[in-house]
């Protein structure tokens, strides 16, 4: 997992960072990022679980449409980490099964 | 609860053209998206874009998507949402949303949809492990968040996507190891290709993935070798170590909203899949209710661009505010639409397309 520093064709330049929890640790992310980006780039890529089988989920379709990324954010079930910002102060847990 | 002349739900290329076309002839516009930034599909892509001259080829997607933004921004009568799901359309026309987790109504005299479509998906063991991720994911996650999730991948599918992603990736320095395809031949175009094989990527033509290896998270990946009749040969597989596994098999259109309304449709594979039926004015068989561009069948920017053009001019036309320029646009857009279809790659829609008119004049 990394973050990219540069691009052949991105514009990439530094964004602020932004400070979040994810279960019971304080991590980094970006501006820009969406929560989904912001693990993956913590090398976290297990977001959810199956209900029956407890099978770990990851990112799958980004686009809002799949259900695989699901959170609990701020207290909120089920959020889709994939179409939704990191703000600051975030506290990210997997959802309890 | 506020009632506009027209909701449009989905702002990528087809939805944005409807927005500027909607807004210029007068209409009280809504324009909902459920992502963060409009563009939909273009917003990832960093490749220049084929199609036709007078729909920005040559230009990068992203470029493309702010070039029909900035048409956008002068327009007191156009209201842009982002982050708003439409989760439910009722037969009144109240359309439900939710935004930041708050479900609120809004109703409208036309309903256009133009929210594209969403990627297949592939039976093989274990395919639900993290890393297992889609093509369009994949893009959205390194060349919109510029997040790279591993140093190594095999993709899945050798069509267009898969091919530009696997060179999109490996701009983003991953190592690509391999691409699979069950067909005989490589599914995309040959420029795409030949570049990846001079990279050194090898194309594996007639093999499938087995299985996906890994406990918490994907480390490995089993492939098989296919005969003529896309069954496994014994003893052919082999095991590839890879951080990320990307699969582009193919786009479905999301005719879900428009099945809401029990709006007629039809599974129609040169189009990809169930869509919306459809009269010549983009009107599904529930009147006020129109759609366009991927979901209604999968072409490309170019053609979503010009479809929401038209199906708009055709919304105005409905409400009877007809758009100041109609008499010119729609022959205009019509007769690209139908250059465009009859060029080399166009003959597959056009096939489509008559199946999906033959539909709806049979119901
Ligand atoms: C890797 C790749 C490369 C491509 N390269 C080219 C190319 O070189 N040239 C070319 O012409 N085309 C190319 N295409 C195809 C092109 O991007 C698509 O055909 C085009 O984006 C379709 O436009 P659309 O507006 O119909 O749908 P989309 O671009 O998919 O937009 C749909 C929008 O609807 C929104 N939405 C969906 N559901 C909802 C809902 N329930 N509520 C609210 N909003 C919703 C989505 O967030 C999205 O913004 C490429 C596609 C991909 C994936
Ligand atoms: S990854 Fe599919 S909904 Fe978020």
């Amino acid at each position: 997992m990394r973050r990219l520093s540069s691009h052949p064709i991105l514009d990439i330049s530094s964004q602020p960072t932004i400070t979040f929890t994810f279960e019971d640790t304080i991590l980094e992310g970006v501006e820009g990022d969406s929560i989904a980006s912001a693990l993956i780039a913590n090398g976290i890529v297990s977001f959810s679980t199956s209900i029956k089988k407890h099978r770990p989920r990851g990112f799958y379709c980004a686009i809002g449409n799949c259900a695989s990324c699901e959170m609990n954010v701020d207290g909120v079930s089920h959020v889709r980490t994939c179409i939704t910002p990191l703000k600051a102060g975030m506290m990210v847990k997997r959802e309890e099964r | 609860m506020k009632i506009y002349d027209v909701c449009i739900i989905g702002g990528g290329p087809s939805g944005l053209c409807a927005a500027q076309r909607c807004a210029e002839a007068g209409l009280n516009t809504l324009l909902l998206d459920r992502s963060p930034s409009l563009g939909g599909q273009l917003i990832k892509q960093t490749h220049k874009f084929f199609g036709s001259k007078e729909h920005y080829a040559k230009f990068r997607g992203i470029e493309i998507a702010k070039l029909l933004q900035d048409k956008l921004t002068s327009f007191e009568n156009l209201t842009i949402l982002t982050e708003t799901t439409v989760v439910g359309i009722y037969e009144d026309f109240v359309i439900t949303t939710l935004h930041h987790n708050q479900y609120k109504k809004v109703q409208a005299k036309a309903i256009l949809c133009a929210v594209g479509a969403s990627e297949k998906f592939l039976a093989f063991e274990n395919n639900d492990l993290p890393q297992i991720i889609g093509a369009g994911a994949l893009q959205t996650l390194v060349n919109q968040t510029h997040v790279v999730p591993g140093e190594t991948m095999v993709m899945i599918g050798s069509g267009n996507i898969g091919l530009i992603v696997s060179y999109q990736m490996m701009q983003a320095g991953m190592k690509v190891k391999a691409i699979i395809e069950a067909n005989d031949g490589i599914g995309g175009y040959k420029v795409h290709a030949s570049k990846l094989r001079r990279l050194g990527v090898p194309i594996h033509t007639k093999s499938t993935i087995k299985r996906a290896i890994g406990t918490d998270k994907l480390d490995a990946v089993e492939i098989i070798q296919l005969d003529e009749h896309y069954q496994e040969i014994p003893n052919t597989s082999q095991i590839i170590p890879t951080d990320v596994l990307c699969i582009s098999v193919g786009l479905s259109p999301l005719h879900q909203l428009t099945s809401m309304l029990n709006a007629k449709s039809a599974y129609i594979q040169e189009l990809g899949g169930w869509v919306p039926l459809l009269d010549e004015t983009y009107q599904c068989s529930v009147p006020g209710l129109f759609a366009c561009g991927d979901m209604v069948g999968i072409e490309e920017a170019s053609s979503a661009m010009m479809e929401g053009h038209l199906a708009a001019l055709h919304v105005c036309a409905y409400l009877k505010q007809s758009h100041p320029q109609a008499a010119e646009l729609i022959p205009y857009y019509e007769n690209q639409l139908y250059e465009l279809r009859n060029g080399v790659h166009g003959s597959k829609t056009l096939k489509g397309i008559l199946k999906r008119k033959e539909a709806m004049n049979a119901q």
